[in-house]
């Protein structure tokens, strides 16, 4: 029996990983964590630890992204992939609420919300500022309920990253690696060759609750230091940075550069890089009638800003050119957010750089800005 | 309140392969609402039975090839108060539109015993370029819940919620893993409409094009990337030139790639 307060540490043998699944699951969570599913690490369900990518590991950068085995037999051994913990919390498609037709009238039966109760296993600490940007969209001046029902009862059972992806810029966000705070369990894997074992924090009283009868270990001051260690190698070697130091009026008064015309020729307008952003919240819904017209179901899905009919207003769209599509995505993300949720939109995951398919890169984007501000007016 | 009598549908064939009728035929469970919703008129590859025009909404399958479509197409439209064009056929000329590229007496020449019995157009157009179209449906073959959403749209009087956005959209709402990046694999999901489901990413392949290019393609952005995957030039160009090969802007990514590459 471990009774534990918040703050305190333990250590988890590898072989004993299995116990704590086993926990969360007589905990009554559904637990989603990374997993291999068509070449690459995505978040599915997690019946068994075989289900985690063990010594599995990604390479990527802008526009290409391989799964590689490792040397050793790492759990956590890899970044983000092509999923966010965003299609758990505010899935791709929703509905919202069904209308029956009663004579002349109608009547509006809302969608039951069962409240699950998620255990994210493996939230890196990009993800974790992800999800506090998210909840300051969802459940923040604005109420969703399924995604209030679906967070409420979170788990969020963190992990340092051992490395750092070849698109990550944690580091420049100040959102990373190290996790600080927003979890409720923080895991470190340690990996030598005479110990493979995990370092666990506990971050809240939910997280403490799950560790009651799983096998621990004390955690010395040498674990701590180990893992301080591991954190600090993945900070210094990270994949790209982006400098934010006023970021907020460098792009807002540069809505002519001529740098916007030049990424406008290579994007494809796709919506990957709004897919894959695990901060991305826009959507739009639609009215899906049954033929008699008796009844009709009211859906939500993932839209974006590349769209051409994301800003149709009264027939034509207010965005037509792709510069004003990406230079609209670029500014909101990394200005506009700012005033609009007192948060940058971006957390320096990497995944918009990775998923691109033509691989424009966010970072480069803004250092290109950054270069040679246009002159207040002037024309590209 | 007095009844109204149901709305008047008819199918209509031209040249095509009858797959997107065949589309409506499928739609095995929502058929009996759509038969009591609307009086199924004239629709030959189901039942002899026909009704005489006029039609409330006429489903046009097929471009038009001949001398005689050209004016059945319009007989048609003028019997018909919504026209809607099903299948990448009727709105971009179909694969039959390769010949819109060629030499067309060659081929009569070479591929039948008797030329003499074959009267044809020397090129093969989407139905738009005969007659006014009220709302065309892309697909080959379109897609069943696109078409009763269409059909539906058309009961009530309202504009159909057909989105003409790229397929990664909906490749990536599904979960799918970029065959792109992960595989590096040719895809022309990034300029074609959505609409399939993203059906052949979710099988390891990349998008066909099959419902022609989406609102607003940048296919000059995606060639390098074709090529960048080890498409030659020449095969660049044959991915562009299938069902939709006569789409503008598909047409026009084809013209792009210098033909000096392609193989003799
Ligand atoms: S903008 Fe790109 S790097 Fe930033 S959070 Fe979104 S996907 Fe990650
Ligand atoms: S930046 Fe890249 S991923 Fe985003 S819309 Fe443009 S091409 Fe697609
Ligand atoms: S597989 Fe093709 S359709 Fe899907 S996201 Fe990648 S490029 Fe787009």
């Amino acid at each position: 029996m471990n009774a534990l307060t918040v703050g305190e540490k333990r250590t988890l043998e590898r072989k004993d990983l299995a116990h704590l699944l086993s926990a969360l699951r007589s905990a009554g969570y559904r637990v989603v964590g990374p997993t291999i599913r068509d070449g690459a690490i995505v978040y599915g369900e997690i019946g068994r630890e075989e289900d985690l990518p063990i010594g599995w590991t990604d390479r990527q950068d802008a526009g290409t992204y391989r799964l590689e085995r490792r040397t050793d037999s790492a759990v956590f051994g890899f970044n983000v992939g092509p999923h966010s913990w965003k299609k758990y919390l505010f899935p791709s498609r929703e509905r919202l609420w069904t209308a029956h037709k009663t004579g002349t009238s109608f009547e509006i039966a809302p969608e039951p919300r069962e409240e699950v109760a998620f255990a994210f296993l493996g939230m890196r600490a990009c993800e974790l500022a992800g999800l506090d940007v998210s909840d300051r969209v969802f459940d923040g001046k604005v109420h969703d309920p399924g995604y209030h029902a679906r967070r409420t009862r979170l788990l969020r059972i963190a992990v340092q990253c051992g490395q750092a992806g070849g698109t990550c810029f944690c580091v420049s966000m100040g959102t990373g690696p190290a996790v600080r705070r927003g979890f409720d369990l923080a895991l470190t894997e340690i990996l030598s060759p005479a110990r493979h074992y995990f370092l666990v924090e506990v971050g809240t009283e939910a997280g403490a609750a799950v560790l009651v009868d799983v096998p621990l270990g004390p955690a010395e001051g040498p674990d701590t230091e180990a893992a301080n260690e591991i954190v600090a190698r993945t900070a210094a070697s990270m994949g790209r940075t982006l400098n934010v130091d006023g970021i907020h009026d460098l792009l807002l008064s540069n809505p002519e550069h001529p740098r916007w015309e030049i990424v406008a020729r290579r994007c494809l307008s796709c919506t990957n890089c709004t897919m894959v952003c695990p901060t991305c919240f826009c959507h739009t819904t639609e009215e899906v009638p049954d033929l008699g017209g008796d009844r009709v179901e009211r859906w939500r899905r993932w839209d974006s800003c590349f769209n051409l009919e994301f800003t149709s207003l009264h027939g034509s769209s207010v965005r037509k050119s792709g510069l004003s599509r990406y230079r609209q995505w670029l500014t909101h993300k990394l200005a506009g957010w700012y005033d609009q949720f007192d948060t940058s939109g971006c957390i320096g995951c990497g995944r918009c750089i990775t998923w691109c398919p033509v691989g424009i890169d966010i970072t480069e984007e803004v250092a290109a800005i950054r270069t040679v501000p246009s002159k207040p007016g002037a024309k590209p | 309140m007095a009844t109204r009598r149901p709305p008047r549908v008819a199918v209509w064939k031209f040249a095509s392969c009858d797959g997107c009728q065949l589309t409506l035929l499928d739609c095995e469970d929502e058929l009996l609402a759509v038969a009591d919703a609307v009086e199924i008129a004239n629709f030959r590859e189901a039942s002899r039975a026909v009704v005489e025009g006029p039609y409330d909404l006429s489903l046009v399958e097929g471009s038009i090839t001949t001398a005689e479509d050209a004016r059945r197409i319009r007989e048609v439209r003028a019997q018909s108060r919504f026209l809607v064009t099903i299948g990448a056929c009727a709105t971009a000329g179909g694969i039959q539109a390769l010949r819109n590229f060629a030499d067309v007496e060659e081929y009569r020449r070479v591929v039948y015993a008797r030329p003499e019995y074959i009267t044809t157009l020397a090129s093969s157009t989407a139905i738009r370029e005969h007659v006014a179209v009220d709302f065309e449906l892309r697909g080959c073959p379109i897609d069943k819940s696109q078409l009763l959403e269409v059909i539906s749209a058309f009961l009530v009087d309202r504009v159909p919620n057909v989105p003409t956005e790229s397929v990664c959209i909906e490749c990536k709402r599904r979960g799918n893993v970029c065959v792109v990046v992960a595989h590096g694999a040719p895809c022309l999901g990034p300029v074609t409409q959505t609409g399939c489901g993203a059906i052949c990413p979710a099988f390891h392949r990349g998008c066909y094009g099959c419902f022609g290019p989406m609102d607003s393609p940048n296919t000059a952005a995606l060639i390098p990337l074709l090529e960048h995957t080890g498409m030659t030039p020449a095969a660049v160009r044959r991915f562009f030139s299938t069902f939709n090969a006569a789409a503008p802007a598909f047409r026009a990514a084809t013209e792009s790639v210098a033909e000096a590459s392609s193989p003799p």
